[in-house]
């Protein structure tokens, strides 16, 4: 076999493996605070990319510039979805936790559909078009910032949980929030910054994907459900986790996909989670 | 004013009153002992205080400040720590990290929290456990672990909820002897406990509780002579035989 081949393949699934992380650390530390899955994630993913889209359209904006609108504009949402929303169902039974994001899930598909209709659209000509060249190796240059970008803002997260104050209160809180308060910290406000942080990863990861995938009303659909698996393989809760099961997924779908067949790699996905669940329910690096 | 007053709090759980308009005075420097039989409404009296219930009526001044129905978080920041009666750690975390959160809310940046939080290990001879997972020590270990936490915050106030239940005569004696060092460091303590033999060589004064209502206020001496107090203890026959001689 030709080993250009199998690096370019190797390279395209690390490449989306990385977007997989972004989305799954910000999905995961929600998670990991609250106990509670945000199944609205993919939909914060999908408006990240039509705010790109539109300030592309409307005002020219590069996404490389709006990267950090879209960013803060989905903490806005994450914040607010917490304060409006998770805020009520904190100690409700869990099918009232699930179908309260779940609806918001519905609600934000629909919502993108009558206002944008199911069109595919696409931003053509920013600053990160074209490809390059490392060693006979073709990489899109939007996948390329698009991993960087996953790489670099689940460090920053990661520099900011372990080593600063508000960081460590919020994995406090993650780990038991009467203690928490307990330790003068306003826990109230740890839920608000969690689900803005962790929203805020879809917003970034969102506008990454819009530079080269199209965009429509289920396009979080598509990234999301992978992006559970990758949280549920690196172990619920866990950012390091988080990340290394994006990746993982990443590789398995393309380079598996390029090995056997295109058609099938879901079905390794899904079976490499099967075994996982079987093996190690807690995940690969999860605890207890 | 006092270091802290409750004036006529009350906290009803539906039919049963919890805790009767209880006045309470809390002198700075004091080592006050809190105690009273099974259900006599004590670690509700430390809830309601520290910010886990709001009373029903009355209220509660810190440093002269109504700090009634205030959250924990604010209580905690406002100079109030305490412990609980059933041990809550951060089981994920090691020693030194559980006391490190508490570090942090005098000591923003990571490195001063840690200093400080390894300061506290150290009078709470925690020193020789500091990265050994907190949900794998023994019970007498977590118990002082979270005292040390507690401290972590630099309360000026510390309500222990009955810090010594579940250790055994040993362990008992390290624990009052770390209780009277910290006090004798100025920290102002509320102990609250059920076996009185542990509160009377300790405190300086007791208060005692029956039924949600305060019986008696006074040294440990006269307390323990006291025939409501040993009614409520030991029931009506004991106290009569016990004013007969």
């Amino acid at each position: 076999m030709d080993l250009t081949i199998l690096a370019q393949t190797v390279a395209s699934g690390l490449l989306i493996g990385l977007v997989f992380s972004l989305l799954a650390v910000g999905l995961t530390l929600i998670f990991g605070v609250m106990d509670i899955v945000n199944f609205a994630h993919g939909e914060f993913l999908m408006l990240a990319m039509y705010v790109t889209y539109w300030l592309w359209v409307l005002w020219g904006m590069d996404p490389l510039f709006s990267l950090p609108i879209s960013a803060l504009v989905m903490f806005i949402l994450g914040a607010l979805t917490y304060l409006l929303v998770i805020r009520y169902v904190l100690d409700a039974p869990m099918l009232a936790q699930i179908f309260s994001t779940f609806g918001l899930m519905i609600f934000l598909r629909f919502l993108a559909q009558v206002l944008w209709t199911e069109d595919y659209r696409r931003i053509r000509g920013s600053l990160l078009e074209g490809r390059i060249e490392i060693a006979g190796v073709f990489l899109g240059r939007p996948e390329v910032a698009a991993a960087l970008g996953g790489i670099i803002t689940t460090a920053i997260l990661y520099w900011f949980l372990k080593g600063t104050r508000l960081g460590w209160a919020l994995e406090a809180t993650a780990e038991d929030r009467t203690v928490a308060a307990l330790m003068g910290i306003n826990t109230e406000w740890m839920f608000t910054l969690a689900w803005g942080i962790g929203s805020a990863c879809a917003g970034i990861a969102g506008t990454l994907l819009a530079t080269f995938y199209p965009i429509f009303p289920e396009a979080g659909a598509v990234f999301v459900l992978v992006t559970y698996v990758a949280v549920a393989l690196g172990g619920f809760g866990n950012i390091t986790g988080a990340f290394v099961g994006g990746i993982l997924i990443g590789l398995l779908q393309v380079v598996g996909g390029f090995l056997w067949e295109p058609r099938f790699k879901d079905v390794l996905v899904y079976g490499v989670y099967l075994l996982v669940v079987l093996v190690r329910p807690q995940g690969l690096l999860g605890r207890r | 004013m006092s270091l802290l007053e409750t004036h006529g709090l009350t906290k009803r759980f539906g039919g049963l009153v919890a805790n009767q308009a209880i006045d309470f005075r809390l002198e700075k420097g004091e080592l006050v002992g809190l105690i009273g039989p099974n259900g006599a409404g004590k670690t509700t009296f430390f809830n309601c205080i520290t910010g886990f219930y709001r009373p029903d009526e009355g209220r509660v001044f810190f440093r002269g400040r109504d700090v009634t129905g205030w959250s924990p978080e604010r209580i905690c920041r406002a100079g109030i720590a305490r412990t609980f009666q059933v041990v809550k750690t951060f089981r994920d975390m090691t020693v030194l990290e559980n006391v490190m959160v508490g570090a942090f809310l005098r000591h923003p940046r990571p490195a001063a929290a840690r200093a400080h939080a390894e300061a506290v290990l150290e009078t709470t001879g925690l020193t020789h456990l500091a990265d050994v997972q907190a949900g794998g020590l023994p019970i007498a270990y977590r118990k002082r672990l979270e005292l040390a936490r507690a401290l972590a915050t630099e309360p000026e106030v510390l309500f222990l909820d009955e810090a010594m239940a579940g250790l055994n005569p040993g362990e008992i004696q390290e624990a009052v002897a770390m209780v009277r060092r910290l006090w004798e460091q100025g920290l102002t303590i509320v102990l609250v406990e059920h076996v009185m033999e542990v509160v009377m060589p300790l405190a300086q004064r007791v208060v005692v509780l029956d039924y949600g209502q305060v019986i008696a206020d006074d040294t440990p001496e006269r307390v323990a002579k006291d025939p409501r107090v040993i009614e409520a203890y030991l029931g009506e026959r004991f106290a009569r035989e016990a004013r007969e001689g």
